[in-house]
């Protein structure tokens, strides 16, 4: 029963284009399931107890990694994107093979990667040069006489963009659904709680660990290399650094880190709040989107841990569990 | 050669009061840290506004710059308690690392309220102070001012915490938490008067910082993290090891900066904090837990 109300909900999203909405609502929608699928890559890593800050550098080294080639070595983005993917994952081992090693948590595994999304902003700013530093860089059209380019995959229909994210986010939470269900989950789930416990009864705590980051690292990376094709422009302080890791953790924590659609609720209602004040007040007033963006950040901490959908089904939950009481006695 | 040598002199030195400045930044942070156990992700950013008020009160409002300076340090003292009991008090009981991410929502907050009320273009307070010369080395006296008043707060935090009967009860604190209630020891107090001393070390860092830098509402973020790195370097709550760990961190800056580049200097500054991390998880000299 739910499984179809899934697919009816899928099919309808994926003809919701069709109906005619104009430019800027598809645009909405495009970003809204880019960022829900960075989110839950984020997500992914993130509900398992490792918090981690450095995703904003794996997001730039795949979005300046392709741009670089393109622009540089008219290197496709096809031929781009695994080497990104690679590079991504060495900086991944190299980080969390030793932070899980020696049990750097907490604090201090946020504070390392953190470390991490400094340095790749500050590689890119100090490549000024070849990157253009803070003020960012653009691929090379390959639009110029066409509408389309597989090769550059740069398309300035937002249709295609919008089929091309629907199917990486599905990919996504499919990727969400597999580690959920896997037995590394469980064994996470009782590392998050009580590390050594969980080692003591035999789970092989730094192998399971490196491999949620590194499936984690990837897809953000992959997040950041369709981020800088669909843009068509990134800048260092967009794409890496500290800004661009808070944001991750906020959102997939506004919308609920232990439900799979958290993540996306979260980047729906970060993006849809930014959206519509700036359309309610133009564009006028600076920060107040911030303002109270970072207000909702404090309250949802302090009284909805959980996020939105994760508060809402477990008052669903609750419902439903008084009823079934109720017709029970 | 000579030229040469003379250039990275001039480096080293000014490595040292860079260390200074970074020294100051982190001892506030420290005591945070070592008391309520809280990582206060937006330390930076009390600094921000710190510095809006001392150029407010002294540009606008032309008020003399040492008054302006002591009610900064004043106003961001009480945005300290305020940070405490209204932010940090509802999650002290939660997951620890909740209690790092609330305080990076009030990061945003304070961005977003600064953009609202002072604007996004930059904003000097017009006092240059001249640089000094020593021999054919061209120093900021901003950062030795900088230095030095790092150094005294440093001797200063020292007495305090040693020698008085409040700075006995802190340090109780930040050895155990659970049993100092049972001493006699109102925790809560504690934590509010820590949280006070923070925000005043916040707002001194400002009057330092008003004297060097241009003020925009993201300034934080271009010298948080590095602050944060360096607690991390010497141990979360140690301040003695913070203290030296920021004088290493800017050497690697600034001698880093003068061979290479400047953000070439951050780049190895940061790979050495991410190589220290694995060879002494625990902080340079923090101890073992």
């Amino acid at each position: 029963m739910t499984k179809w109300l899934r697919w009816i909900g899928v099919a309808a999203l994926a003809l919701a284009p069709l109906t005619g909405m104009g430019e800027y609502p598809l645009h909405l929608l495009v970003l809204c399931l880019l960022w829900g699928f960075v989110y839950t890559s984020w997500a992914i890593m993130g509900r398992l107890g490792m918090v981690s800050l450095g995703h904003g550098g794996f997001f730039g080294i795949g979005a300046y990694g392709v741009v670089m080639g393109w622009n540089h070595f008219g290197l496709s983005p096809w031929l781009g994107l695994p080497i990104v993917l690679v590079s991504t994952a060495i900086v991944a081992f190299l980080i969390g093979y030793p932070c899980f090693r020696l049990k750097i948590v907490g604090h201090y595994f946020a504070l390392v990667t953190l470390a991490l999304s400094e340095i790749v902003r500050m590689i890119i700013v100090a490549l000024r040069d070849q990157t253009g530093g803070s003020l960012g860089a653009t691929p090379t059209t390959a639009l110029a006489d066409t509408s389309w380019s597989i090769v550059a995959l740069q398309f300035s229909s937002k249709l295609v963009w919008f089929y091309i994210v629907l199917g990486v986010w599905l990919i996504g939470l499919w990727v969400w659904t597999r580690v959920d269900r896997s037995m590394a989950r469980l064994a996470l789930e009782a590392i998050s709680q009580e590390e050594d416990a969980a080692a003591s009864i035999g789970v092989n705590v730094t192998k399971v660990k490196l491999a949620v980051t590194m499936i984690s690292a990837l897809l953000t990376c992959i997040g950041g290399v369709l981020y800088a094709q669909y843009q068509l422009y990134i800048n260092p302080e967009t794409v890496s650094g500290i800004g661009i890791s808070l944001q991750m953790v906020f959102g997939a924590i506004a919308g609920g880190l232990y439900v799979r659609l958290g993540p996306t609720v979260g980047a729906v209602f970060t993006l849809l709040l930014a959206e519509g004040l700036r359309l309610a007040l133009g564009h006028q007033i600076h920060g107040l989107d911030t303002t109270i963006y970072g207000l909702l950040l404090v309250l949802f901490i302090i009284f909805m841990p959980k996020g939105i959908l994760g508060a809402a089904t477990q008052l669903w939950d609750r419902r439903r569990g008084a009823k079934a009481l109720a017709t029970a006695t | 050669m000579q030229i040469f040598d003379i250039f990275l002199l001039e480096a080293i030195v000014n490595g040292i009061l860079l260390g200074g400045m970074l020294a100051l930044l982190a001892l506030g942070l420290n005591l945070i840290f070592g008391v309520i156990d809280v990582v206060w992700i937006c330390y930076a950013e009390l600094i921000m506004i710190g510095m809006y008020a001392i150029y407010y009160l002294h540009v606008t409002y032309a008020w003399p710059l040492w008054l302006a300076l002591g009610c900064a340090i004043l106003l961001v003292s009480f945005l300290g308690v305020l940070l405490h009991q209204f932010v940090i008090r509802p999650v002290l009981a939660a997951e620890p690392i909740n209690q790092l991410l609330v305080t990076g929502g009030v990061l945003f907050l304070l961005q977003g309220v600064a953009t609202l009320a002072f604007g996004v273009d930059f904003k000097n307070l017009g006092v240059n102070l001249p640089p000094l010369s020593l021999g054919d080395m061209q120093l900021s006296s901003a950062r030795l001012v900088a230095f030095l008043v790092a150094l005294a707060c440093m001797i200063g935090m020292y007495l305090f915490l040693t020698r008085t009967y409040l700075g006995t009860a802190i340090r109780a604190i930040s050895q155990d938490r659970a049993i100092m209630p049972l001493m006699g020891v109102n925790p809560s107090r504690i934590f509010l008067i820590t949280s006070a001393l923070g925000g005043a070390l916040a707002g001194l860092a400002a009057c330092v910082l008003v004297l060097q830098y241009d003020i925009h509402p993201a300034i934080g973020l271009s010298f948080g993290p590095i602050t944060f790195l360096v607690c991390v370097l010497g141990g979360l709550g140690n301040m003695i090891g913070g203290f030296i760990a920021a004088f290493i961190f800017a050497q690697f800056i600034s001698v880093g900066g003068f061979f290479l580049h400047l953000e070439w200097g951050y780049v190895i500054a940061f790979l050495f904090f991410i190589a220290v991390m694995f060879w002494r998880p625990q902080g340079l000299f923090g101890a073992r837990s």
